[in-house]
């Protein structure tokens, strides 16, 4: 991130780098659990999540959230980002190997912002997560 | 079926500290690589006052209440039967650790589809810091299956 990022000089279209991260482990969602404080048993505690009838336990859908952020602050400084959200679409599960990606699909002269659309899949192509960020650029 | 009536109920005000070592553990859980949000002196070289709170922490930190889930005891919501559909966010300012940031919760919206099997509840949240700035806004939109 040493040369900023300008609003010039980019594209409707261009992609920006992409994260591919490791299989979701137990382990993972153990950490993510305790570290966000999101102790909800359905990510964690397998009987619970049988009881659930979902099978076994399934990610946090902000954890992937977490992962498409990761994409935007590789690319811009955080304080850039003016909105992101996103649409949790399908569950994710212990095995699963999420890649992110996203590319700038408008640019708002007016503002100096771009439109960035973000999508998580997994390593069989399914969609996960998908949404979107207004972010700010340097002329 | 959740009473359309409680659309406005909002839960008690909730107080979060963000503490450095919770963002590095944060950091680590997401497989952040940034130095930025691990290491304090980068942090403080990039001109911020600490470790900086990444864009989908705020929703952590308002997990921190005393009970999470008891909003869910009030609407008369079932656990087990919720996912998160959506989440969005909205940022005016950032945090860093060593700020204290206020949530204020309210449940703005409840709708159904497919016939009643899936009930929505739509909560926005409202941040400000010590300094009475507003830091965020983010609405969390839940799922509650009957299938």
């Amino acid at each position: 991130m040493n040369e900023p990022v300008r609003f010039s000089q980019v594209n409707i279209g261009d992609a920006l780098p992409p994260l591919t991260m490791p299989p979701i482990s137990r382990l993972t969602l153990a950490l993510y659990c305790g570290a966000s404080g999101d102790h909800n048993p359905l990510h964690v505690d397998q009987d619970f999540a049988r009881e659930a009838g979902l099978g076994d336990v399934i990610a946090h859908g902000m954890l992937i959230m977490a992962y498409l952020g990761r994409t935007l602050t590789n690319w811009v400084p955080q304080p850039a980002i003016q909105t992101f959200g996103t649409r949790f679409l399908a569950m994710t599960r212990v095995g699963d190997a999420v890649t992110c990606t996203a590319r700038i699909t408008d640019k708002l002269a007016a503002a100096h912002a771009v439109r960035v659309t973000v999508e998580a899949r997994d390593q069989r192509g399914e969609l996960k997560a998908a949404g979107d960020a207004l972010i700010a650029l340097p002329a | 079926m959740i009473d359309r009536k409680l659309i406005g109920y909002a839960s008690k005000p909730f107080v979060a500290d963000v503490e450095r070592g919770r963002l590095r553990f944060f950091a680590r859980a997401i497989g952040e690589t940034n130095p930025l949000y691990l290491d304090e002196e980068t942090a403080r070289c990039a001109g911020h006052p600490d470790l900086p709170v990444p864009q989908t922490f705020f929703f952590c930190l308002e997990m921190d209440r005393p009970d999470p889930y008891g909003w869910f005891d009030d609407l008369g919501i079932d656990l087990p039967k919720v996912l998160h559909g959506e989440q969005q966010f909205t940022y005016h300012r950032l945090a860093h650790a060593g700020d204290r940031l206020r949530f204020d919760a309210t449940i703005t919206d409840l709708y159904n589809k497919k016939g009643g099997l899936l009930e929505f509840v739509v909560q926005d949240n409202v941040i400000t810091n010590q300094r009475a700035e507003r830091v965020a806004e983010f609405r969390r939109t839940l799922v509650i299956r009957h299938e």
